[in-house]
Order: C-alpha cells, then structure tokens, then sequence
C-alpha cells in the first residue's frame, strides 16, 4: 500500500511594513509584491501552502499587522501560516481569528517554552509549528553518529541562544508542537541548496513533520532536500516570487524523480 | 443559512470564510435551541477527541441529534466527523454519536504521525452515487491533520491510504462527513462544501 501522502511545496511570503521582501541571509531587503496577491497568484499555481511571516515584527518589538493577515487569508483556501512577533496565547489567537490555519513562533518559544503548550492547548497541535532558525557551529563537522551541530537563533537571525537545534526541535515537539519549520542561516537566500544533512539530522530526531526552509535556487535542491535531507515539506520564497519556478513545472521534475507531490493540482 | 457549531475548540475563521466565498450565509452558535432549528449544522473541529464532551454537557449533543432525526443536513468536518462515530481511543470516556459503527483508533503505522498533508481520496463501492463528492474525481487531492482515524465501515463514501486505509468520508441520508479539511482543500474542497450546500439549500426549498 502507498504512503499516499504528498511532499508539501510550501511558498513562503516574508513581509515587513505590508509588503513581501526578500534578502540574502537575513538582510538587503528588496521589495517582491503585494503579500495578498502573491498569496492568492501561489496557491492557483500549486503551491501546497502558504507561509507569511513579518521578518521585522520581532526586532521592532510590535505585533504582526493583522489587517496583512485578513486581507490575505480572505481568498486562500489552502492552509495558511502566520509567523513573526508571536509572543503570546493572545497573538496567536488574534491571527487566527484574522484566518490564519497555522502560527509560526520562534523567538517567544525560545524565551518561554510553555506557550508552545498553552497554544497546542487551546488551538490543537496542527496548528503550531516552531520555527528554528539554525546555523552550523564553525568548524564542527557531521559526526559519526550523524549528528549535525547548528546552533538556535533568535529575532530573525539576529542573537544566537546557544541552543543546539537537534535538542530544541525535539523539545519542540514534546511541548506540542505539530510542525518543525527549519531555516538553515547558512543557506538562506544563496540559491545553492537547502542544509540536507541538517534537515536529515533534525528529520530524524522528531516524529512530526519538518519543513525544510533556506537555500532553494533550483529543482534540483528540491529533490535533494526530500531524498537526501528527508523532508516533509519545502519552503521557498525567492524562487516562486521573481518566476524563475513555475510550481507545477517543479512538481512534474520531482514526480519524475519518484517523489509523491500533488499534481494535477 | 448554515450554522456553525462552536465548541470554544479551534478555529471557525477558516470554514465561515469558505461558506462565505460560496455565497452562502453562516451563523456561529452554541445555543441548543439554535441548533435544533437550523436549516443546515455543519461542525468544525481540530484538536482532541475530548473537547466535544462540551457538546453533552451543553446539550447541544441531544440537540443535534433532533436535527438528524428531523432530516436536517449534518455536516461533520476532521474531529466533527470523528465524533459521528461511536467514540475515539484519544478519549474514551467521551461519546460520539455512533451514527456510524465502530471507534477512531491512532494510527498503527511506522509512518509520522500526525498525518499532515494532501492526500488522495476514492470512492468505496457505496460511495458510488455519494451526493457530497459529486463532480470530484477518485485520486482528488485534500488537506489532512490528524493523530487518529475512524474505520473503514458501512457508510463510509471514500477512503485514504497512509500506512493503512482509513474513513476519509461518510454519508448516509442527511449526514456527511469529512476527516480532512475541505475549507483548506483547494478547489476539491469547495466543490465539496458547495455540495453540501446544495443538498441543504434543495432540502430547504422542498
């Protein structure tokens, strides 16, 4: 029998001040479009999901725009995730009320752990993804074991918090989390391939599914990161805004491949 | 008008929105009374098993169960499906409704759990004619999350595989329901939600 269940294509949408951005490595924004329009333009061309996190709501210490998130969600009907500034079990609950499906919370599970549960609590699991930001210890190699050492970051790649992210995203799930969403800062914004070896790591530490997220600059990535880095899902933002992929293009190249995706779609 | 029915688990926002995109007017309650009389219940849910034993202690559980008896269209979506079903290893103290046979287990599978993803769906025999997935093809595409999975039994119109094949869909006379999200499920998913509404607005109209 089948597994039956597809690897996700996730089109994220980084936003600040109501509009999508994209940098290299965390920084050197440039504006990439409406996050409503780019939203609704993903979904119709087969992205699986769509992520819209505020990059800036953390380091600028307000809460997500919620207005951003409504006039987004209103047309999507694929499942729709929010991130960024989520520092409370009333945040997350105005963004959902705002339409969102899923919250994103990184920086807030970091500093106090337990809302990762107060939130699992009231909206369910399936609704709280922990979103690590990871960047590989200088130096340290894979070992034998095949353990990856990458350090947790925090507010948006900004301040490191010491923490391995194997250990973390286990932690994250016997919290609650339903998701892992990894972000390897090493990667993020090259266009040279997602962190496998990391994704793997992180992939088989935890029985909930990981989103791969940081590097994607060709389809080829993509086959990597689900065989070699055994992904659930993968995120991309750059590659989807500016047309270099047409998703559907990407999903018939990873069918080829003998990966399940959802197409016709 | 569809009604909602709110159970202070979860999230309504998603499934008004999409009953809005239809065209279709949606009131949320959890009033007993409201939910006896309404033309159309539709009950939403995620998250665990247990949160509907608010649905007893509130009565809205007997009140929904008149509507069923009256011909009123029930429409249960992921844990709202799970509960038409006798009852759930996640609680097990907790009721359904047992309109369908048998009880949601975990899954038993070396797979990740939850499943989370988009999945394919197909009609079981006696699904053949089944009026919620007119015009969606076998092998369509629709959202899942979920831990746990209700059995393969009389009644069920569509199944899925992951590791194991399990309930997708059920219907019988006025009552449908959905273990995966069709507010999340594309254009598959609202197709499936207008059929819903079709049913309702035609029962209306008679």
């Amino acid at each position: 029998m089948s597994t039956g269940i597809t690897k996700r294509i996730i089109a994220c949408l980084d936003v600040t001040k109501g509009r999508v951005v994209k940098g290299v490595q965390f920084v050197d924004l440039i504006d990439a479009g409406d996050p409503a329009e780019l939203a609704h333009l993903h979904a119709t061309s087969g992205a699986d999901e769509i992520v819209l996190l505020d990059i800036t709501a953390t380091s600028d210490a307000r809460p997500i725009l919620i207005d951003v998130v409504q006039r987004t969600a209103r047309q999507l009907f694929v499942p729709f995730t929010v991130g960024g500034g989520v520092r409370s079990l009333d945040d997350a609950a105005a963004i959902f009320d705002a339409g969102a499906d899923k919250i994103s919370i990184n920086s807030a599970a970091i500093k106090a752990p337990e809302i990762i549960t107060e939130i699992a609590d009231r909206f369910g699991s399936q609704a709280v993804i922990v979103a690590i930001d990871a960047k590989r210890k200088a130096g340290a190699a894979v070992s034998a074991e095949g353990t990856v050492p990458a350090e947790v970051y925090l507010a948006g790649g900004r301040i490191a918090t010491g923490r391995d992210a194997v250990e973390w995203a286990r932690e994250a799930e016997s919290r609650g989390a339903g998701e892992i969403l990894l972000t390897s800062m090493d990667c993020d914004g090259t266009r040279t391939g997602f962190d496998c070896p990391l994704t793997a790591a992180v992939a088989k530490a935890v029985n909930i599914p990981v989103i791969a997220s940081g590097g994607a600059g060709s389809g080829d990535h993509f086959v990597d990161v689900f065989k070699a880095g055994c992904a659930d899902a993968a995120l991309a933002a750059s590659i989807f805004h500016f047309g270099i992929h047409d998703v559907r293009e990407l999903k018939a190249q990873l069918q080829r491949e003998g990966i399940p995706v959802r197409l016709p779609c | 008008m569809i009604t909602l029915i709110d159970y202070k688990a979860g999230n309504l926002t998603s499934v008004r929105k999409a009953f809005t995109h239809l065209g279709q007017e949606t009131v949320v309650t959890d009033d007993p009374g409201r939910v006896r009389d309404a033309q159309a219940l539709v009950l939403p849910g995620v998250g665990h098993f247990c949160t509907t034993e608010r649905l007893a202690t509130s009565g809205v559980r007997d009140a929904v169960l008149q509507a069923i008896e009256r011909g009123t269209p029930f429409l249960g979506i992921c844990v709202g499906m799970q509960w038409q079903f006798a009852g759930s290893t996640e609680a097990p103290e907790t009721l359904g409704l047992a309109l369908f046979e048998g009880s949601c287990k975990r899954f038993e599978t070396t797979l990740k759990v939850p499943h989370v993803g988009w999945n394919q769906i197909r009609r079981t025999a006696e699904g053949q004619h089944s009026h919620l997935l007119k015009g969606v093809p076998d092998d369509s595409f629709v959202y899942f999350t979920h831990s746990y999975r209700a059995p393969v039994v009389a009644g069920v119109s569509a199944v899925t595989d992951y590791g194991e094949t399990f309930a997708a869909c059920v219907e019988r006379d006025n009552v449908f329901g959905v273990q995966f999200h069709p507010e999340k499920s594309g254009d598959t998913g609202l197709c499936i939600l207008k059929n819903f509404c079709d049913y309702a607005n035609e029962r209306s109209t008679r």
